[in-house]
């Protein structure tokens, strides 16, 4: 039997889409693998986008951001899991591990939406406060919907990392869909591996396109050729 | 640092398996892409295809990807071979829409004076398009290269991981090993800032013109 029929036998298997005798199933492990996701990235984007957008607005602090974001590029996320689950206790590795998911998407999410503002055409913002917008209004009606490209793109790759990261999760004891590939580690069961390798990265294209979607719903026709983000100033 | 100190000779050479486990896929993905770009930059059609292939390969997680290089290359689970063709496509990916986008932002008056001068279309993507590409280029060299050293300790879970040993053996042992851990981290981030540093200095030789923009 070649591997891809491996491979789609262990996702037919009736057995692995139900959870029985506290085994969790398919249908469970995703429902970890989005809540560890969709948690880290909500706290993450309270806090960047806000903080990216008034550093944005006001241009204090823009190079501490950019050394931010390159440092924790350096940063091993294995390292960063390990490190939080063992200071916190494995009692709270649910919560240690979303501190580490939200480390990891911050800077994203930071740079995204600091470089999305900054970029904003200066004459667009300048015919804004000519026509007497608040600094509120500028920021709001012209800076924040101009940036949104950058923003989504931003949200894109933090929820790409935050995926990927919540997969090695599963070495500090958590749930997701890494589970499959550490526990098929460690019992040499190669198709269990590789169904749980499908799975994620079906997880996460699927994660992308909606997101890319929303993206196209929401950000103005009118900047949608601009929207590989290609800085317009300078 | 006393871990660090009394591990110094297996540290070293754990460090140079790591930075091969790193940096073997940059200078080979490196290498395929920029004919990829090339092909990308001269069709349309083909762009077309390469651009997206590349954001959906970069989309898949590094753990799932060195789980499917074994199906893909036929290689065997433990084999080092996985995780550095994974790193390779992820290379590859990154770099091949950035390298394109440089070649695409070439001014059409300096392509057209380089034909001009007599130029035909291979030399002149050598001596005139690849050079004025070489900061966008080096920028795309530098992600890769920093990502990589970091992800190649995930490689740990499925048993090739360089320094990522130190961060899974440390976890792993009872009661945990801190230093081990912390000095595992220590050395990856070390590793990774000398490297980019290293490729800004070559950015800067290869590209004086563009001193400014290189450093961001």
């Amino acid at each position: 039997m070649s591997i891809f029929d491996q491979i789609s036998a262990w996702l037919s298997d009736p057995d692995h889409w139900k959870t029985t005798l506290g085994i969790a199933g398919i249908p469970q492990r995703l429902a970890e693998h989005v809540q560890y996701t969709v948690l880290a990235v909500v706290i993450a984007a309270v806090i960047a986008i806000p903080l990216g957008a008034y550093i944005g607005h006001t241009g204090r602090g823009g190079t501490l951001v950019v050394g931010i974001v390159n440092s924790f590029r350096a940063l091993p996320e294995l390292g960063l899991l390990i490190l939080l689950v063992l200071v916190m206790g494995l009692a709270l590795a649910l919560e240690a591990v979303t501190i580490a998911l939200v480390l990891l998407a911050i800077p994203v999410l930071l740079a995204g939406t600091y470089a999305g503002v900054r970029n904003v055409d200066r004459a667009a913002v300048d015919a804004a406060r000519g026509m007497g917008m608040s600094e509120w209004q500028v920021l709001v009606k012209v800076e924040l919907p101009n940036a949104l490209p950058l923003i989504f793109g931003a949200l894109r790759s933090a929820t790409l990392q935050v995926i990927a990261t919540a997969t090695i999760a599963a070495v500090v004891s958590l749930g997701g869909f890494g589970r499959y590939v550490i526990d098929g580690n460690s019992q040499r069961e190669f198709d269990q591996m590789a169904a749980g390798a499908v799975l994620i990265a079906a997880l996460a294209i699927v994660a992308e396109l909606l997101l890319a979607g929303v993206q196209w719903l929401v950000v103005s026709p009118g900047l949608r050729k601009n929207s590989r983000g290609r800085a317009r100033v300078r | 640092m006393n871990w660090i100190i009394d591990h110094l000779p297996q540290l070293l050479s754990v460090s140079g398996e790591h930075l091969q486990l790193a940096l073997v896929p940059v200078a080979v993905g490196l290498l395929l892409s920029l004919p990829l770009a090339w092909v990308a930059n001269r069709w349309p059609v083909a762009r077309a295809i390469l651009v997206p292939v590349s954001a959906l390969l970069y989309t898949i997680p590094s753990l799932a990807l060195f789980v499917m290089m074994p199906l893909l290359l036929g290689t065997k689970v433990l084999d080092p071979i996985n995780v550095q063709a994974a790193l390779t496509i992820y290379t590859v990916a990154l770099l091949v829409r950035a390298i394109a986008d440089a070649l695409a932002a070439v001014p059409e008056s300096v392509i057209q004076a380089a034909s001009a001068m007599g130029y035909r279309a291979v030399g002149r993507f050598f001596a005139v398009e690849l050079p004025l590409a070489v900061p966008v280029l080096i920028a795309g060299v530098r992600v890769a290269a920093v990502s990589n050293i970091s992800l190649v300790a995930v490689g740990q879970i499925i048993g090739v991981g360089g320094l990522g040993f130190f961060l899974l053996q440390g976890f792993q042992s009872s009661p945990p090993n801190y230093q081990e851990i912390v000095g595992g981290i220590v050395l990856i981030v070390v590793l990774a800032l000398v490297v980019d540093g290293l490729l800004a200095l070559a950015g800067r030789a290869l590209a004086p013109w563009n001193r400014k923009a290189v450093s961001r």
